[in-house]
């Protein structure tokens, strides 16, 4: 019996040493915070094919932050950080608005794709712009990014011409609202993504090669690691992902207004990827807990009016959040409560710097 | 006569032309040397933009982000930065215009708002100092609580009504020549004085700066880090508590939605006025000439009317770019 204890207590220890223990436990804790609130949260029920459930409102209504989190999950793991992430979402949806408003057909599928396309080309050009100033001038990233943070909404409304463009378009709407294999596709575009970017940094050099840029950009690049190139990759994609999910919130409101789409949308995706467990500091990086940041963040949001708290409090709630997990994961924390209690042998494998 | 009056001048003449300021002053004088091309060209282009009054009505209207800017250059002298004070000047601005709405006395209105902005500045400076959280990820979690504190106090602007607030608010000097001063103008350079002396000839001055320069020669030198850093996120806050005294003032209300996104226009105007990001070197003087050159701008636009408003942004965008490219160029050598 005793043994039995022991090596329970074990994988206890060893599970609470997990860089995802502390996340996933307080995902969970809000989960059953709202199963009390609401008996039938869990429910999902399907409806005209499609999948309806609170559920699957946190997973779609999450999809824009999972998204610009993956992109910053990979700039952050180079040492870096995209603050312009909200612009840049902002311009993606200026651009693929006033291209289908001012389009011929406006209502026709095709305008859609072009505006797409156009807008994700844009955020490719805004991407190489953040690189060039971060790998090639070489100025810290937080200030070679606070440049398109403060400029880029000026240029979004310059696009818009100051205006809420609103826009009535079947197929572009689709990429927040429409349904595929009665999955809402917002959400399967940013899974999707997750998926992809996770099998090409793990099953590639690429995870590594960026990890390596992350801890020692020098040594990486004796050792002939190309940390310029890599650099200017992760700041396209960071862009491309912000693009993406700045197109779902317009689909989503069917409009752009260049002042508030995706306002502080870098400060969420930040939190998503510090929650996971990444290091500001470079190096290594979790994707998985990217994705469980992001969806801890979208279950919060949801679940603050579910208990009956005006909505605006979330900031209140976000901030303890972020105060508790950086906290949890702080080796000067850690140490102190280790003090605190008596001496328990565990084997930390794990432990996130 | 003449002729030594000549030789004088140009001995003098020589002399300006050889000299040649410290390395340290460019940046500052840079930016001194923008503002004054900004203005002239703004004089010559259009009527009444070279009167000393839009000078005077500059410092009026941008008094809040002055104070703002002057905690700012503390913070990022030590390589730190503050991203709550945005929300710290709106939740500033609630607390004033409700306890005044319950009817405390001016004095006890303007303390409390004060302590509340410290205490939140201090307690994100002991997050980062003692427990090792990264500055940005410390001050977004200030941010996002000052927000929400502001939400559970009010979701509706509360107007303020009180007399002396009222009185503080349109109270001016007259300056020789009939132009006048914003007491609240008046008070925002009292602020750039008292920390310009702080920063330059104190030991809490001092040790910012070498804080800046390197974390742990400091430490190492025996200089009081932990009390320093906490000290510049306390000052950061109480600065944002002045500048939400300010900002009510001059809005004369209460609203969870002022001030949104100030902290990037507070840090925009240390970055103009020379302040190295990275820390170690900058002057509060500097911030001062960067927030007049965000207010030009804007003065700028509203006198040319053809403008429109997002050109502010776009044209502060460029500025922190071109400085910053500047800083990397002039730090490389």
């Amino acid at each position: 019996m005793p043994e039995i204890l022991r090596s329970g207590r074990a994988i206890g220890a060893r599970m609470m040493a997990h860089r995802l223990f502390w996340p996933l436990a307080a995902l969970g804790a809000l989960l059953v915070v709202n199963l009390i609130a609401t008996p039938t949260f869990f429910n999902v029920r399907i409806q005209d094919g499609h999948l309806f459930g609170s559920l699957v409102d946190i997973v779609r209504n999450g999809a824009p932050v999972l998204l610009v989190a993956i992109g910053m999950t990979l700039v952050i793991a180079t040492r870096g950080i995209d603050l312009s992430v909200g612009a840049v979402a902002a311009i993606a949806g200026a651009v693929a608005c006033v291209y289908i408003v001012e389009s011929p057909a406006d209502g026709a599928a095709g305008a859609a794709v072009i505006a797409v396309s156009m807008a994700l080309a844009v955020c490719v050009a805004l991407g190489l712009w953040n690189g060039f100033l971060v790998a090639v001038v070489g100025i810290q990233p937080i200030i070679a990014t606070l440049v398109l943070m403060v400029a880029g909404r000026g240029i979004a409304m310059l696009v818009t011409g100051g205006q809420i463009t609103t826009v009535n378009n079947d197929a572009f709407a689709a990429l927040a609202s429409g349904h595929l294999l009665t999955l809402p596709v917002a959400a399967l575009i940013a899974l999707g993504v997750f998926a992809a970017t996770q099998i090409v940094v793990r099953r590639t050099a690429l995870g590594l090669l960026i990890e390596s840029v992350g801890i020692n950009p020098e040594a990486s690049r004796l050792a002939g690691v190309r940390s310029r190139t890599i650099i200017w990759t992760v700041y396209v994609f960071a862009a491309l992902c912000a693009g993406t999910a700045g197109l779902i919130i317009a689909a989503n409101t069917h409009s752009v207004n260049a002042n508030s789409l995706g306002l502080w949308i870098e400060l969420d995706a930040i939190l998503a990827v510090v929650i996971g467990g990444t290091s500001l500091a470079g190096g290594r990086f979790s994707l998985t807990g990217t994705l469980v940041g992001a969806m801890l963040i979208a279950t919060l949001t949801r679940t603050i009016p579910n208990i009956g708290i005006p909505a605006e409090a979330n900031y209140l709630f976000k901030a303890l959040v972020v105060v508790i997990v950086c906290l949890l994961q702080s080796p000067k924390a850690r140490a102190v409560l280790q003090r605190r209690r008596e001496p328990v042998p565990t084997s930390r494998g794990e432990v996130v710097a | 006569m003449s002729t030594q009056v000549a030789t004088a001048e140009a001995g003098f003449l020589a002399r300006v032309s050889r000299f040649s300021p410290p390395r340290r002053y460019l940046p500052v004088l840079g930016t001194f040397a923008l503002f004054i091309g900004m203005f002239g060209v703004g004089g010559i282009r259009y009527d009444g933009f070279a009167d000393p009054q839009v000078f005077l009505t500059l410092l009026l209207d941008n008094g809040f982000l002055i104070v703002l800017a002057v905690g700012m250059t503390f913070v990022i002298l030590t390589g730190g930065i503050d991203l709550s004070v945005g929300s710290n000047v709106a939740l500033s601005t609630l607390i004033a215009a409700r306890t005044l709405e319950v009817g405390w006395p001016v004095a006890a209105v303007i303390g409390v708002v004060l302590l509340s902005g410290t205490l939140l500045g201090t307690a994100m400076g002991l997050l980062i100092h003692y427990f090792d959280i990264q500055p940005f990820i410390a001050t977004l979690a200030g941010m996002f609580l000052a927000r929400g504190l502001c939400y559970l106090i009010s979701v509706e602007s509360i107007p303020i009504e009180d007399g002396t607030f009222k009185t503080i608010a349109f109270g001016s000097i007259t300056l020789p020549g009939g132009y006048y001063l914003g007491w609240t103008a008046v008070f925002a350079l009292a602020v750039v004085a008292v920390a310009a002396y702080v920063l330059s000839s104190t030991r809490f001055g001092r040790t910012v700066y070498a804080l800046g320069g390197s974390e742990s020669s400091a430490l190492l030198m025996g200089l009081p880090v932990a009390a320093t850093k906490v000290g510049v996120y306390a000052i950061s806050g109480l600065c944002a508590a002045l500048g939400g005294l300010l900002f009510a003032l001059y809005t004369l209300s209460g609203y969870s939605l002022h001030a949104v996104g100030m902290e990037l226009d507070a840090i925009a105007a240390v970055v103009i006025g020379g302040t190295l990001l990275t820390g170690g070197r900058g002057f509060v003087v500097g911030s001062l000439l960067g927030v007049l050159v965000l207010g030009t701008i804007q003065t700028f636009i509203s006198f040319d009317g053809t403008l429109s408003s997002w050109w502010t942004r776009i044209s502060i965008g460029v500025l922190v770019l071109v400085f910053v490219v500047a800083q990397r160029v002039l730090t490389r050598r």
